[in-house]
């Protein structure tokens, strides 16, 4: 399954790479000494309890924040200086669209496709096509049409996900993308995630609580307090007593313990 | 040199005069639900009123200056509109008061400049609350040029400034130039808010770019579906509020904004009514 991916995608050059990052507000450090490194392919959940730095660990990465100290290269090139943003799939956390005025599902995704670079151009066929293929992969294509607010927040939350993917993204970037989501969803949301990764060989950073949904598939899991306090397999995590898939509410727990 | 002469239109529009204030009161229904609908997204209705505000100062320096009001306008205007988002960019926090001195500053500098030169008359109350019936050629020619570059703006740009105004955080990441795309969006409703004055007027600009978006928005299930219904509506309320003030002698202006008001009460109880039908299919 690795293989489809290593074959087209023959350059395994980081997506991400994240070296002795330094930040903090006013004069309060959040985060220091903070290495991350995602290579394509490669499917890595940030985990960490509430306050640890991982919103703001995200916009350093995105280049939203400058850090203090250390650097920020995505695909080889600092953030704010990357011209074609579309390789970025990015899920912002709980996406709650502006809706004074009603917006389809397809509007919404067809929005992914403007960070080509050119956003001022027509849209192609080329364009609804992509739009089309999101939807489908997240299985939305029959509720194309429907506003956004008469869906479920499962449906919903999938949407913003298929925006993420219409860009075409290199490295996707999803921030608590599964909190308060039914089953259903949490299952489109993992085949998906998985279909761009084996067929399109993206990196995923995956930022959540809840782990279950995707145990099986996470290659490393980077555990963030101030500064990466574990990085390593879930096996790993395993043997230290965690367990990603069998006790969801292991790893909730766990990272509340953690001093 | 006439632009608009008068052509073969039927009662109350037979008249040149009837007719240059219907060319522009069409533009005006089109282009203002058009950029409303981008605001009242963005939660920004009434900033159309606050630049009116600022234009307002630019009719007194016109006619102090003897320069065209209408252009003079526009300079205030998007000078306005400019300082409006330089404001909301650097002081979140007191935002709101710093744009009550702006708005409150231009009119009143407004009132101040036409007092010197004697002008404070019933011309001037034409640009608070509208008087098409007057606009001459030079003004409609005016107002249609704007309202050109306003509708080919927006129609140009309306996937990107669809983006930026309901997902400022996801925009940003996408490398979209949100605040330049803030700027423009800023700089058009100030060339609307001008092309409106002489029309529907200063107090009742914004009326016109919320209004007919407040009823498309209870009808519509799309954004785009948004945009022509409130352009439909714009435009229908602009025709038919023109014919009723030559018909029954009421304050064109007004009585525009009156029946935009009253389409919105209609479609807001119809709406009802189709909600608490027993026959209604959709889950």
């Amino acid at each position: 399954m690795a293989s489809a991916a290593a074959e087209r995608e023959p350059d395994t050059a980081p997506l991400l790479v994240a070296e002795g990052l330094r930040f903090g507000y006013e004069r309060d450090p959040v985060l220091h000494d903070v290495d991350l490194a995602i290579a394509p392919g490669e499917f890595v959940a940030l985990v960490g309890p509430n306050g640890s730095g991982k919103s703001t660990l995200l916009q350093l990465l995105l280049g939203r924040l400058r850090p203090w100290e250390g650097t920020v290269r995505l695909f080889g090139r600092p953030p704010e200086r990357l011209s074609d943003r579309g390789r970025i799939g990015y899920v912002p956390q709980r996406p709650s669209l502006a809706s004074e005025v009603p917006a389809t599902v397809e509007e919404l995704v067809a929005s992914g496709r403007l960070t080509e670079g050119r956003w001022w151009r027509p849209f192609s066929r080329a364009d609804r096509e992509t739009v089309r293929h999101a939807l489908e992969s997240v299985g939305l294509a029959d509720l194309a049409r429907r506003p956004l607010n008469e869906l479920s927040g499962g449906q919903q939350q999938r949407a913003f996900i298929a925006r993420a993917f219409a860009s075409g993204p290199s490295l996707l970037v999803l921030d608590e993308p599964i909190a308060g989501v039914d089953q259903a969803s949490q299952r489109r949301f993992r085949d998906a995630l998985v279909h761009e990764i084996r067929e399109h060989g993206a990196g995923v950073l995956l930022v959540s609580h809840e782990l279950s949904a995707v145990a099986h598939d996470v290659d490393r899991v980077v555990v963030l307090k101030g500064t990466i306090v574990f990085d390593g397999s879930p096996a790993e995590l395993a043997s230290s007593g965690v367990s990603l898939g069998i006790h969801a509410e292991d790893l909730p727990l766990w990272l509340e313990e953690l001093r | 040199m006439r632009f608009v002469a008068a052509v073969g239109l039927p009662y109350p529009f037979e008249l040149a005069f009837m007719q240059r204030a219907l060319l522009a009161s069409v533009c005006v229904g089109v282009f203002a639900p058009l950029i409303g609908t981008f605001l009242v997204q963005k939660r920004l209705s009434l900033i159309g009123d606050g630049i009116g505000h600022v234009a307002f100062a630019g009719v007194g320096a016109g006619v102090v200056l003897g320069t065209s009001e209408l252009w003079t306008a526009l300079v205030f205007a998007v000078a306005g509109s400019l300082a409006i988002e330089w404001l909301r960019r650097r002081r979140r926090a007191s935002g709101d008061v710093a744009l009550a001195l702006l708005f409150y500053s231009g009119i009143a500098l407004g009132v101040v400049l036409l007092s010197l030169d004697d002008a404070l008359t019933g011309e001037v109350f034409g640009y608070l609350v509208g008087a098409p019936l007057t606009v001459t050629d030079g003004e409609v020619l005016g107002i249609v040029a704007l309202a050109v570059g306003i509708v080919a703006v927006v129609v140009a740009l309306r996937r990107p400034l669809f983006s930026i105004v309901t997902d400022d955080d996801w925009s940003r990441v996408a490398g979209l130039p949100v605040d330049g795309l803030n700027v423009l969006l800023g700089v058009v409703t100030a060339a609307a808010v001008v092309a409106a004055m002489r029309i529907v007027g200063i107090l009742l600009v914004a009326a016109m770019m919320v209004l007919p978006v407040a009823t498309a928005q209870l009808v519509a299930r799309s954004f785009a579906g948004t945009l022509r219904i409130a352009v439909a509506v714009g435009v229908a309320t602009s025709v038919a509020g023109l014919a009723a003030s030559r018909l029954w002698g009421l304050a064109p202006g007004g009585t525009i904004v009156l029946l935009a008001a009253g389409t919105f009460a209609i479609a807001s109880i119809a709406r009802r009514a189709v909600a608490r039908s027993p026959v209604r299919t959709q889950a």
